[in-house]
C-alpha cells in the first residue's frame, strides 16, 4: 500500500483513472447491449418480435426502402413480398445492399439469426406473402436425386449451369453459384424469385419438385468428383486452360529438356 | 548391321549377342532383303532443335489417342435407342436416355479402368490438335512450308482440319447434354448455307433434329473415316519428310546442302523412342488426375434443354466466339432467309481462315519471286512481315476464342457480357492490324541488332581511357556460332514497279497484276534491313582489332598483379574508411 500510495500524485495515475473508468463503462455497455437481444428472444413473443423487426427496420433500411417499406425510386416496396424474401436477402448478406450495382452481392450475414427473425417477422405482419419454410418442407431426405436431376435441367440449368456452378446473364448481371446454398435458401429463392430469378411458384414445381431440386443441388454440393481435379466444374473453357498451360508447358519443357541434352 | 560377308570376314569374333542378332538379321535379309533399306535408314541424319519434336507430341498423342479410342469401342454403343439408365450412377438411375449415353456413363462408372482410359482418350485428343497448332507456328514462323515443302504444308492443313473433324465427332458421341447442343449449333451452320443448306442437314442427320440416326453415322465417322484418312496423311506427310529431308536452323556449317545433326539410329531412336513414353506417361498421368469432359453432370441430350456455359472444346472454341460475338445480321431475299449471323461467322470467315492457311505458301512464293529451294529455316526475325501475318493471325484467333468463353470469363472476373462481346466486336477488327504492325517492328529492330553485332561486335562493358582523355567502350566480335547464325540471313529484293508501255510502245497486258505483286512484294521486303556485306563486315572487323589493340596493353597491366599493386592499383585498403570517418567528424567540429 505504501507502494501505491507514494505514488498516487504522480501524473500517470490520473491517465490509469481515466483508462480504467473507460474500460469499466464500455464493457458494461456493452454487457447490457448483448443482454438485450437475448431477452428479447428468449421472451419470444411474436408481438415484441415484430416491434423489434420494426426498430430494425428503421434503422437498417427504410432509407432505401422508406419508413412504410412502400418502397422508394432506391429500392422496391417490401408490402407482400413476406417473410421468405426477407429471410433469403438478409441470411445470405444481400441485404442491407453493400453498393448500388446491378444485382445485390452475396456474402457474409450482417444481421444474426435473431435479427433476421425479427426483420422478417416485421414485413410479415405488413402483408400476407411467402412464409420461411418450416423444417419439413425443406426436409429432401425422401426426395429422388435422379428426379431432381431432371428438374434442375428442365428448370435451373440454363442460368445456373449443369454442375450448379453459376453462369453469365446479360449486362454484368448473373446466377450465382449453389455451391454454398442451404435447402431453405433454395426454397426461398423458388418462392420469392429473388434478381433475375422467376418465381417457381408451388403450382409451377409441388413441394415435392422442389425438394427433389434440393436433394439434386445437395448431391452437387457433396458429390466428388470420379474423374480426379474436377477445374472448377465448368466444362472446356478451364479444360482448354489447364492444356494450354500445365499440360503444354509440361511437354515443350519436356522436348526442350530433350533438345539440349544432345548438345 | 553385320552382314555373311562381313561377319565371315571380320577378324575379330563377335560376342555372342552380336552373333545372334547378325544371325537373325542374316536370316531377315536372306528373305525380305531388309538389310540395304536398313542400312540407309537407320543411319539417316536428323537436324536437333526442340522445335522439331512439336510434330512428334501430335504423332505420339495421336497414338494414345488410337489405343484408348479401341478400348472404348468394345464398350461404346453407337446407338440413339432410349433405355432406362440402370447402371451405377444414382442421380441418374432410372432416367431414360440414349444407348450411346448408357453406354458412355457405364464406361465411366462400371468398365474396369473405362473413366481413366475415357479421360485418356479425351485428354490426348485436346493435346494431340493442340500440337498440331503448335507444330504449324513452327513450320510457319521458320518458313519451313517454302519450297519444295509446300505440299507437305497442304497436307499439314489437311490434317489439322481432319483433327478438328475428328475432335468434333467424338465430343458429340456421347449424346450427353453439353454435345448435343453442340450438334445442335453445327446443324444450325449446315442450314445456314444459302439453298443447299436444308438439305445438307437432313442428309446429314436423316430428319428433324436430332432424330435417330445421327449418333451412329457420326460413329463410322469418328472410328473408321476420318482416323484412317488422318493415318494415310500422316503416312504421306512423314514420307515426304523423309525423301525431303529435315529443314535446320542456321548454324556452324549448316547450309542448304547438308543436315548437320545425328543419325537416326541409336540417337533418334533413343530420343524419339523415349520421348513416346514420356508424352503417353503425362497423357496416362493428366487423365488420371484431371477430369475431362464429365458427361454424368451434363445429363442426357433432350433438344429443349440447355445449360449455361455451354461451350465446345477448346479447338472449336474460336468457331462458337465468332458466332457469339456476331451481330444480328439477317436478310430476306427471293422467299428465303439468309442468316449473315450464322453465314458470316461459322461458314465464310473459317472458309477464308483455312484457305488462306492452305494457300500461303504458293502466295509468299508468287509475291516474292523466290523459286529456289529453301533447307536452312528462316529465323522469324529475318521475315518481318510473315511474322507479322502469323502473329496478326494468332491475335485473331485468341479473341475469337476469349469471345467463346466470354460467359465464362464474365462470372469470373465480375464483368458484362455484353461489354466483352462489343470489345471483341472492335477489337477482332482493330486488335491485329496493331499486333502485326508491332511485330513487324520488333523483327526490324532485331534485324538492326543483328547488323549491328555484325558490324560493331558486342558491347563487353569494359570502358578504356585512352592516353589522350578519349573513353571508349571495348566492343568484341561475336563468336563464331552467332557470326554463322546471323549471316545465315538472305536477303530478297523487293520487284521492281512493271512499266505500262515498253520502249517499243506496246503496252504491257499484265501490267495490273504485275503492279499489284510488286506492291506485296514491297509491302514484304521494302523495309527489310540489309545484311553487310563481306566487305562491309571486313571493314567492321578491323576496327574491332583497332578496339581491341588499344585495350591489348591493359590486360598486359592487369594481368601483372604485382606490378598493378606496387604502383598503388589498390583503390580501397582497410584503413580508408576510418580515415574518412576521421575527416568528417573533424568538419563538424568546426
Amino acid at each position: 500500500m505504501k507502494f501505491l500510495a507514494a505514488r498516487r500524485r504522480q501524473p500517470v495515475v490520473a491517465l490509469a483513472m481515466l483508462l480504467f473508468a473507460l474500460v469499466a463503462v464500455g464493457g458494461l455497455y456493452a454487457a447490457a447491449g448483448t443482454v438485450r437481444p437475448a431477452e428479447a428472444a428468449g421472451a419470444a413473443s411474436s408481438e415484441t418480435q415484430v416491434e423489434m423487426g420494426k426498430q430494425l427496420y428503421l434503422e437498417g433500411c427504410s432509407s432505401c426502402h422508406s419508413l412504410q417499406a412502400q418502397g422508394s425510386t432506391a429500392g422496391p416496396t417490401l408490402i407482400g413480398v413476406g417473410a421468405a424474401a426477407v429471410d433469403f436477402q438478409v441470411s445470405t448478406g444481400r441485404m442491407p445492399l453493400a453498393a448500388p450495382g446491378v444485382q445485390s452481392v452475396a456474402g457474409p450475414p450482417k444481421y444474426n439469426e435473431e435479427d433476421t427473425a425479427a426483420l422478417a417477422a416485421y414485413v410479415a405482419s405488413l402483408a400476407p406473402g411467402p412464409a420461411i419454410p418450416s423444417a419439413e418442407q425443406v426436409d429432401f431426405a425422401s426426395a429422388d436425386v435422379a428426379e431432381g436431376g431432371v428438374l434442375f435441367r428442365v428448370n435451373c440449368q440454363q442460368c445456373h449451369q449443369a454442375a450448379g456452378q453459376g453462369g453469365a446473364l446479360t449486362q454484368g448481371k448473373y446466377a450465382p453459384s449453389l455451391m454454398g446454398a442451404t435447402p431453405t435458401q433454395m426454397y426461398e429463392a423458388m418462392v420469392t424469385g429473388p434478381e433475375s430469378m422467376p418465381v417457381f411458384s408451388d403450382a409451377t414445381l409441388p413441394e415435392e419438385d422442389k425438394k427433389a431440386i434440393m436433394a439434386y443441388v445437395d448431391h452437387l454440393q457433396n458429390a466428388s468428383d470420379p474423374g480426379g481435379l474436377s477445374l472448377g466444374r465448368l466444362g472446356p473453357v478451364t479444360e482448354g486452360l489447364f492444356l494450354w498451360t500445365a499440360v503444354f508447358g509440361a511437354l515443350i519443357a519436356v522436348a526442350v529438356w530433350i533438345g539440349i541434352k544432345a548438345r | 548391321m553385320s552382314t555373311t560377308n562381313s561377319a565371315a570376314a571380320n577378324p575379330i569374333p563377335a560376342s555372342p549377342i552380336e552373333a545372334a542378332g547378325g544371325g537373325v538379321a542374316t536370316y531377315v535379309d536372306q528373305r525380305v532383303g531388309s538389310n540395304k533399306f536398313l542400312g540407309r535408314t537407320l543411319g539417316k541424319v536428323f537436324p536437333d532443335h526442340w522445335s522439331f519434336m512439336l510434330g512428334e507430341i501430335a504423332l505420339y498423342s495421336f497414338l494414345v489417342v488410337l489405343l484408348s479410342g479401341v478400348y472404348l469401342t468394345l464398350f461404346y454403343k453407337p446407338s440413339m435407342v432410349e433405355v432406362i439408365y440402370n447402371g451405377s450412377y444414382v442421380p441418374l438411375k432410372g432416367i431414360e436416355m440414349s444407348e450411346a449415353y448408357a453406354s458412355t456413363l457405364d464406361i465411366s462408372f462400371d468398365v474396369r479402368g473405362g473413366l481413366l482410359i475415357r479421360q485418356m482418350h479425351h485428354w490426348s485428343a485436346l493435346i494431340f490438335i493442340a500440337a498440331i497448332a503448335v507444330h504449324m507456328f513452327r513450320v510457319f514462323f521458320t518458313g519451313a512450308f517454302r519450297k519444295p515443302r509446300e505440299f507437305n504444308w497442304i497436307l499439314g492443313v489437311g490434317l489439322a482440319t481432319l483433327a478438328l473433324a475428328a475432335g468434333f465427332s467424338g465430343y458429340s458421341l456421347p449424346d450427353d447434354l453439353l454435345s448435343g447442343t453442340g450438334l445442335q449449333i453445327a446443324r444450325g451452320i449446315v442450314q445456314s448455307i444459302p439453298i443447299v443448306g436444308t438439305w445438307g442437314a437432313f442428309l446429314l442427320f436423316g430428319s428433324e433434329f436430332p432424330g435417330t440416326d445421327f449418333i451412329s453415322r457420326l460413329y463410322g465417322i469418328h472410328i473408321l473415316l476420318v482416323p484412317g484418312l488422318i493415318l494415310a496423311l500422316v503416312s504421306v506427310h512423314l514420307m515426304l519428310v523423309w525423301t525431303q529431308k529435315h529443314t535446320q536452323f542456321p548454324g556452324p556449317g549448316r547450309t542448304n546442302n547438308n543436315v548437320v545433326g545425328y543419325p537416326l539410329m541409336p540417337v533418334y531412336m533413343a530420343k524419339a523412342g523415349g520421348f513416346f513414353f514420356i508424352v503417353f506417361g503425362i497423357c496416362t498421368l493428366i487423365a488420371g488426375l484431371v477430369t475431362i469432359n464429365p458427361i454424368w453432370l451434363f445429363g442426357p441430350y433432350t433438344p429443349d434443354q440447355v445449360s449455361a456455359g455451354s461451350q465446345p472444346d477448346w479447338y472449336i472454341g474460336w468457331l462458337d466466339g465468332a458466332l457469339r460475338i456476331m451481330p444480328n445480321l439477317e436478310s430476306y431475299l427471293f422467299g428465303y432467309t439468309i442468316s449473315w449471323n450464322i453465314l458470316i461467322p461459322a461458314v465464310i470467315m473459317p472458309g477464308i481462315v483455312f484457305t488462306a492457311l492452305a494457300f500461303y505458301p504458293f502466295l509468299e512464293a508468287w509475291i516474292t519471286g523466290d523459286k529456289r529451294e529453301h533447307h536452312l529455316l528462316d529465323r522469324p526475325r529475318n521475315n518481318p512481315t510473315r511474322t507479322g501475318i502469323g502473329v496478326m493471325a494468332i491475335t485473331f484467333y485468341g479473341l475469337l476464342w476469349i469471345g467463346g468463353g466470354n460467359d465464362i470469363i464474365a462470372t469470373s472476373f465480375n464483368l458484362t457480357i455484353n461489354s466483352i462481346t462489343w470489345f471483341l466486336r472492335i477489337a477482332v477488327f482493330v486488335l491485329p492490324p496493331i499486333a502485326f504492325l508491332v511485330t513487324k517492328r520488333i523483327c526490324l529492330a532485331l534485324q538492326r541488332r543483328d547488323r549491328d553485332k555484325l558490324l560493331h561486335g558486342y558491347e563487353t562493358g569494359r570502358v578504356l581511357r585512352l592516353p589522350h582523355g578519349e573513353f571508349i567502350e571495348v566492343h568484341e566480335t561475336i563468336n563464331y556460332k552467332e557470326m554463322a547464325v546471323i549471316t545465315s540471313k538472305s536477303d530478297i529484293a523487293p520487284l521492281p514497279a512493271p512499266v505500262k508501255v515498253d520502249a517499243d510502245g506496246v503496252a504491257n497486258r499484265k501490267y495490273w497484276i504485275q503492279s499489284l505483286r510488286a506492291k506485296l512484294s514491297n509491302f514484304f521486303y521494302a523495309d527489310n534491313i540489309s545484311k553487310p556485306t563481306a566487305a562491309e563486315i571486313e571493314a567492321a572487323q578491323h576496327h574491332l582489332d583497332h578496339g581491341a589493340a588499344l585495350e591489348a596493353p591493359l590486360h598486359a597491366y592487369e594481368d601483372a598483379d604485382e606490378i598493378r599493386n606496387a604502383h598503388g592499383g589498390v583503390l580501397h585498403h582497410p584503413g580508408m574508411a576510418n580515415t574518412n570517418a576521421e575527416q568528417l567528424a573533424g568538419r563538424s567540429d568546426r
